[in-house]
């Protein structure tokens, strides 16, 4: 009987069950919905960023070196998560929860530092009603912002809720579908910080 | 998949074999020149914008450029969409950005040129 409940490590713990399997489809599909949401966002950011009435303009408000910073702490967490999947992969559970939590820590920090500079921003004049520029670059970045928010609580709920079960099949496909989840919000910052940010400051 | 006696909730255990173990170093160093190749893509851009030398009708299509260069490598190696079996990973995808792209170029018409 004892037998029965031990497990030996496949090689993708994700996909070894059907369910895991049908998590892994499913998830592209809704990274597929959340592709054609963020194009609408920034379809209207870019058909309203030149309506800025009274208010300040992008190349008034935004500063090159934060954007920068907050990028590479982005693209550090997408590593991180990578590193917590490469651990999981090795049977590494206490890798994959240390990594998964560097992964959470910097997520909070790009997610401060996005808050400080909407901060900033209200402070210098753009509100979410100031104008046109100003309601789309808030919604656009915003939900972004959103995403991260969610993904810092979805992470953390997994890293507690398994914090002492070990690396399961049932619990392989949900870190991976969440460091899928996260690679897409740095994918979609990419396009944030060029098409508002660097766009913005360069014409 | 779910065979007889096989219990999901039980921990996994026993090492990963010696071509898993292949497997994983190599894809580790894959990931890592993706990264840098990454930061370097990004690192241009901010160069390109905040640098007075080039001129913003180039420096534009050449940062939107490379937001598309890194963001297929984003795609294809932090997302794994290279490897095999993602065939449909991979329709769903690029459906959405077939979808994406007039989305946003007609918004662009409709908002920032038709106007109402």
């Amino acid at each position: 009987m004892a037998d029965q409940h031990v497990q030996t490590l496949p090689p993708s713990p994700e996909k070894a069950t059907l369910e895991g399997k049908n998590k892994y489809l499913g998830f592209w599909l809704f990274l597929g919905g959340e592709t054609v949401l963020f194009a609408s966002l920034f379809g209207t950011y870019l058909g309203l960023r030149g309506s800025t009435v009274d208010g300040p303009g992008p190349s008034e408000l935004f500063h090159l070196p934060l954007v920068f910073i907050m990028t590479m702490i982005l693209l550090t967490s997408s590593l991180t998560s990578v590193f917590a999947i490469i651990s999981m992969k090795k049977g590494n559970y206490k890798g994959l929860l240390a990594w998964m939590t560097a992964t959470v820590l910097l997520g909070a920090t790009f997610l401060g530092l996005e808050i400080y500079e909407f901060v900033e921003y209200v402070e210098h004049g753009l509100g979410f009603t100031t104008s046109a520029f100003g309601s789309s670059f808030y919604t656009l970045v915003g939900t972004h912002g959103a995403h991260v928010a969610f993904g810092i609580a979805w992470i953390t709920t997994l890293i507690i809720r398994y914090r002492k079960s070990g690396l399961t099949l049932t619990n392989a496909p949900k870190f991976y579908v969440a460091v899928l989840y996260w690679h897409f919000i740095d994918v979609v910052w990419v396009f944030i910080f060029s098409v508002v940010y660097l766009m913005g400051i360069g014409g | 998949m779910a065979q007889h006696g096989m219990d999901p909730t039980a921990p996994l255990t026993g090492e990963p074999t010696k071509k898993t173990r292949r497997k994983l170093a190599k894809e580790m160093r894959t990931q890592l020149i993706g990264f840098g190749f990454m930061i370097f893509l990004t690192t241009m851009a901010f160069i390109s914008i905040a640098s007075d030398e080039i001129p913003s009708g180039f420096a534009i299509p050449f940062i939107l450029l490379l937001a598309c260069i890194q963001v297929v490598l984003q795609l294809y190696i932090f997302m794994h969409l290279n490897e095999r079996g993602n065939g449909w990973q991979n329709i769903m995808i690029w459906t959405a950005v077939l979808i994406a792209i007039p989305t946003v170029a007609s918004l662009m018409l409709l908002l920032g040129i038709v106007k109402y």
